[in-house]
């Protein structure tokens, strides 16, 4: 076991749990923002550099600081270590800096992107970024491929996370797209005119933080905020069966693997569930999905909905559940 | 003259042969080595020696060996990096063409000190035409019983390839050279784990620089303390400087460390002055990557010393007033030389090899060669300098591998020495164009 | 598409090349191969030809079109009969590099990044290729040609022309004396 400390806040870890883990571990307060990162696939992360803090103390053994600011998925705790999130001025520069990097090239066409609502990069430029941007050079472009039928490529949206990538290479039998070219003129690609097409293929829509790779069956359909999600799930011979069937009015739009608080699918979901299933008869419903208070999908949905544990202002008594249900 | 180990006979004729090489005492070190010493002793020299990475990142090469995992069943490997890249340097490329077998005997030496059974040179792809003279010498060296099964009886096996890139700077870091040398792109892997413990096909493995590799023969055959005393302090040794610029006499040269760098840039023996009588302007004195410095502190420390040529003097002063041996690669500019057009050559060079693979770097560098570009179109303005400034910062330090900070550096040391010219040019681009030779 | 295949020659050398590392990690010799493939199909990777060497070493495709596109020596598009890639940065531009690039313009009627409309020349300019003191250079196949003048560009503009072979980075070249 270690023992760490992330802003103050003190937590004992197995070894071998990165410094991001275990700031989940302690809570969102604490947790880096992460864009490349996803816990459910390997070797992930280490690429976009928002999750960069300070270690100010290396361990009990060695406390001399770490010279540089660390990727903190990808660096183990040692016990006895001392690191700066929110805390650490070095780290918000950085992060700025960052964020100002992924947004340099990005096209900023969230009113036409169907990522928007549910976009990484939204929020951690709204949290991190800065209102202005610096740069007034062309953005780039690439050449539109296209992906096969249920999925859009938008690559001038893609921040080069490798999500995807790693999606395929792992869950998929068989990859047939990459990242091409080099430097800011890398791409994902399949360089051949070719579908991204095989079971478990529509998963790097959900590993997507960006709205580079979106539902093409959910195409303009609807803004995610106008849409509810609800869990169900069904008998699957492919996967799990536990989804998010997101509604408009009576009408299931889209199905997407549920996601945890980190915004990372809890369970990776087969193409049959993903596009084919869009009937509620081919689902048994859970019940309302819960959104974070913070999302803008939370928003004017649920009226009766749990109280949310950060809510804690008392000059506004929220309705409890209780109160609700009589209402 | 001073001490020459590298290219001792570098002006024998022939010295590219196996004969003529072997006459000259080649391959001393495998013999002495495999059948007299002990590989943990031939570590031992090489500690002593005080021979540091050759590089550009000076790290006592002892050290990094004794770093080298040696779990029980585990193969190991030793992987020269011959992916000399940086702008600057041209050092290794001739050693390899003049002498190869000095860098095929360094590998076969290190390889038994650290119980390597397959060793790789992996040598970038524009060099092809030395891949021929390498493979040449190596298959000289396996007929002549140096590599090979049961080398001179011992017991000990070895094989030696060559494996070529195909034009990428940035496998010139090690991990992206491993990626390279497994067949992938050349993205730098994130560590740890260093390659010392998990390197080429997860296995332990040392990369290692030409040059350092090359003066292992030496210290095994004096000993490494006869290879300590040459040189001076920390600063072990000879160094293959690679000259180039404005200067009477490019070429690369083995000097010993501590000579002044006014003696290496003036002397008969070194450049030969500045060509065409013009005075010095600025010197980047250890490949692009390290901060360029005006004439006055190249030359001098800040005390009113004479700066000398090695890891210490040429460090001394910090970022802020000091630079780098880095590789090697002695880059002279003349007193026309515009520095604000030349550092556009640097960032259109770190733009073009940028990997990618993490967003400081990979926007960064494309942002930093268009603001320059613009400021050569004559259309940038003051801010625009703070802006360079800015963004240089925000790359350095928070980038995977080394190339976010060698793409700051020269940007920052630019800006920080020759921030007037910067505004000048700025005010008045076309006064600037007139004279200038970069038509972009 | 074509039938694109080694030659028996090239299949031994690319046979020999793969053994060089251990069992399992074929895909090492990814690079030389694309390298012999580039050599043996007109100076260039067609997709047809990155497939063929994907095949040879068991690899996915896509693996092959990563790699090839990440490297600067892989052309994925044809080239002239003569690549010649003039370098540009500091030391040689220092040197005059830019009179290199604006001669070489002048002389074959087209800009960088072009194709000459005979099909001969292709010119690009490259980054460090490692010739710093022996500036202004450019490199043709695996040869470099240092210490350029107009004189010594046009006399090997003229030799290439008279050759008017494909020249590749495989070939056997005479080094120059240093």
């Amino acid at each position: 076991m270690a023992k760490v400390t992330i802003d103050g806040r003190t937590i004992e870890v197995p070894d071998g749990t990165t410094i991001l883990q275990a700031a989940r571990m302690i809570g969102p307060e604490v947790a880096p923002p992460t864009m490349c990162y996803y816990s459910k696939l390997k070797t992930s992360g280490g690429y976009c550099r928002t999750c960069l803090v300070e270690v100010t103390k290396g361990s009990e053994k060695d406390p001399r600081p770490m010279p540089k600011l660390v990727a903190s998925c990808r660096t183990n705790v040692m016990d006895g270590m001392e690191v700066g999130n929110v805390t650490s001025p070095k780290v918000t520069e950085a992060r700025k800096g960052v964020v100002e990097f992924l947004l340099l090239n990005h096209p900023l066409d969230c009113p036409i992107c169907d990522q928007a609502g549910e976009c990484h990069l939204q929020d951690l430029s709204y949290e991190h970024g800065s209102s202005k941007t610096r740069t007034d050079f062309e953005r780039r472009t690439f050449e539109k491929i296209d992906i096969g039928e249920k999925i859009q490529l938008h690559m001038t949206r893609c921040i080069l996370c490798y999500r995807c990538v790693k999606v395929a290479n792992q869950i998929t039998d068989g990859r047939v797209h990459g990242v091409i070219n080099r430097g800011d003129h890398s791409e994902i690609s399949t360089y051949v005119q070719q579908a991204v097409d095989n079971d478990f293929s529509g998963n790097v829509i959900d590993v997507c933080p960006v709205g580079a790779l979106t539902d093409k069956t959910f195409r303009f359909k609807s803004r995610v905020w106008f849409t509810k999600p609800v869990n169900a799930h069904r008998n699957c011979e492919k996967c799990s069966g536990k989804v998010n069937l997101w509604y408009k009015g009576e009408e299931v739009l889209r199905v997407t693997g549920r996601k945890d608080q980190w915004g990372e699918v809890e369970e990776f979901i087969c193409n049959t569930c993903r596009f084919d299933k869009k009937n509620t008869s081919d689902w048994t419903v859970e019940g309302p999905t819960a959104v974070n208070r913070h999302s803008v999908i939370s928003a004017n949905h649920y009226e009766v909905f749990k109280q949310p544990t950060e809510f804690k202002l008392n000059v506004v008594k929220p309705l409890s559940i209780e109160e609700g249900e009589q209402a | 003259m001073g001490k020459k180990i590298l290219l001792a006979h570098d002006h024998v004729p022939g010295i590219q042969t196996y004969e003529v090489y072997r006459k000259h005492g080649g391959y001393n070190s495998v013999e002495k080595a495999i059948k007299t010493m002990s590989p943990e002793a031939v570590v031992e020299e090489v500690k002593k020696s005080g021979l540091r990475g050759r590089g550009g990142a000076g790290f006592p090469t002892g050290m990094k060996w004794s770093f080298l995992a040696k779990p029980e069943g585990v193969p190991r490997y030793i992987v020269c990096n011959a992916d000399e890249s940086e702008p600057g340097t041209f050092k290794d490329r001739y050693l390899m063409s003049r002498i190869p077998h000095i860098l095929v005997e360094g590998m076969i030496t290190s390889s038994f000190a650290l119980g390597v059974n397959t060793s790789y040179i992996y040598i970038r792809g524009e060099y092809f035409y030395i891949v021929n003279i390498l493979e040449k010498a190596i298959e000289e060296a396996y007929a002549n019983g140096w590599l090979g099964k049961n080398i001179l009886g011992s017991g000990y096996n070895l094989d030696l390839f060559v494996h070529v890139g195909a034009g990428a700077y940035i496998c010139g870091e090690e991990t992206a050279l491993l990626e390279s040398l497994e067949g992938k792109r050349g993205n730098p892997r994130i560590k740890p784990p260093f390659p010392a413990i998990a390197g080429l096909y997860g296995c332990p493995t040392v990369v290692n620089n030409v040059e350092t590799l090359a003066a292992v023969p030496f210290i095994v055959n004096e000993g490494g303390d006869e290879y300590a005393k040459v040189g001076i302090g920390k600063s072990a040794g000879t160094k293959l400087i690679s000259a180039s610029g404005h200067i009477n006499k490019p070429g690369v040269y083995e000097i010993e460390m501590g000579i002044t760098v006014e003696d290496f840039i003036y002397s008969e023996e070194y450049c030969g002055g500045i060509s065409n009588g013009k005075k010095l302007k600025a010197v980047v004195a250890g490949g692009s990557s390290v901060p360029i410095l005006p004439a006055d502190k190249i030359l001098n420390l800040a005390n009113g010393e004479k700066r000398l040529m090695s890891y210490e003097s040429l460090a001394d002063g910090g970022f802020g007033g000091g630079t780098m041996l880095g590789s090697g690669g002695f880059i002279a500019m003349d007193e026309d030389t515009s520095i604000v057009e030349n550092l556009f050559t640097f960032a259109r060079f770190y733009h073009h090899e940028s990997c990618g693979q993490c967003s400081p770097c990979r926007e960064g560098t494309a942002w930093m060669e268009k603001i320059l570009h613009k400021m050569i179109d004559g259309h940038a303005t003051l801010s625009d300098i703070d802006l360079l400034w800015e963004i240089q910062a925000k790359i350095e330090g928070n980038t995977i591998c080394p190339l976010g900070d060698a793409a700051a550096w020269p940007v920052a040391s630019a800006i920080r020495h020759f921030r007037s010219e910067f505004e000048e040019y700025v005010k008045n681009p076309k006064a600037i164009n007139k004279v200038t030779r970069m038509a972009v | 598409m074509s039938d694109i295949k080694f030659s028996d020659e090239t299949l031994a050398v690319a046979n020999k090349i793969i053994a060089r590392y251990p069992e399992g990690k074929q895909k090492s010799a990814l690079i030389p191969l694309l390298h012999l493939a580039q050599a043996e199909f007109d100076g260039w990777l067609s997709p047809a030809a990155m497939d063929y060497v994907a095949s040879l070493l068991n690899i996915q495709n896509i693996e092959a079109y990563e790699v090839a596109s990440f490297y600067s020596m892989f052309n994925l598009q044809p080239v002239g009969k003569c690549l010649i890639e003039v370098c540009r940065t500091s030391s040689c531009w220092l040197r005059g590099a830019n009179e290199v690039i604006q001669h070489l313009e002048n002389k074959l009627g087209i800009k960088e990044g072009e194709t000459s409309t005979d099909g001969m020349f292709t010119l690009k300019a490259v980054e460090c290729l490692g010739s710093c003191g022996t500036a202004p250079m450019m490199m043709i196949g695996a040869q470099f040609h240092e210490n350029l003048t107009h004189e010594k560009v046009d006399a090997i503009l003229e030799t290439c022309k008279q050759e008017g072979k494909r020249k590749t980075y495989l070939d056997n070249v005479v080094v120059d004396k240093y």
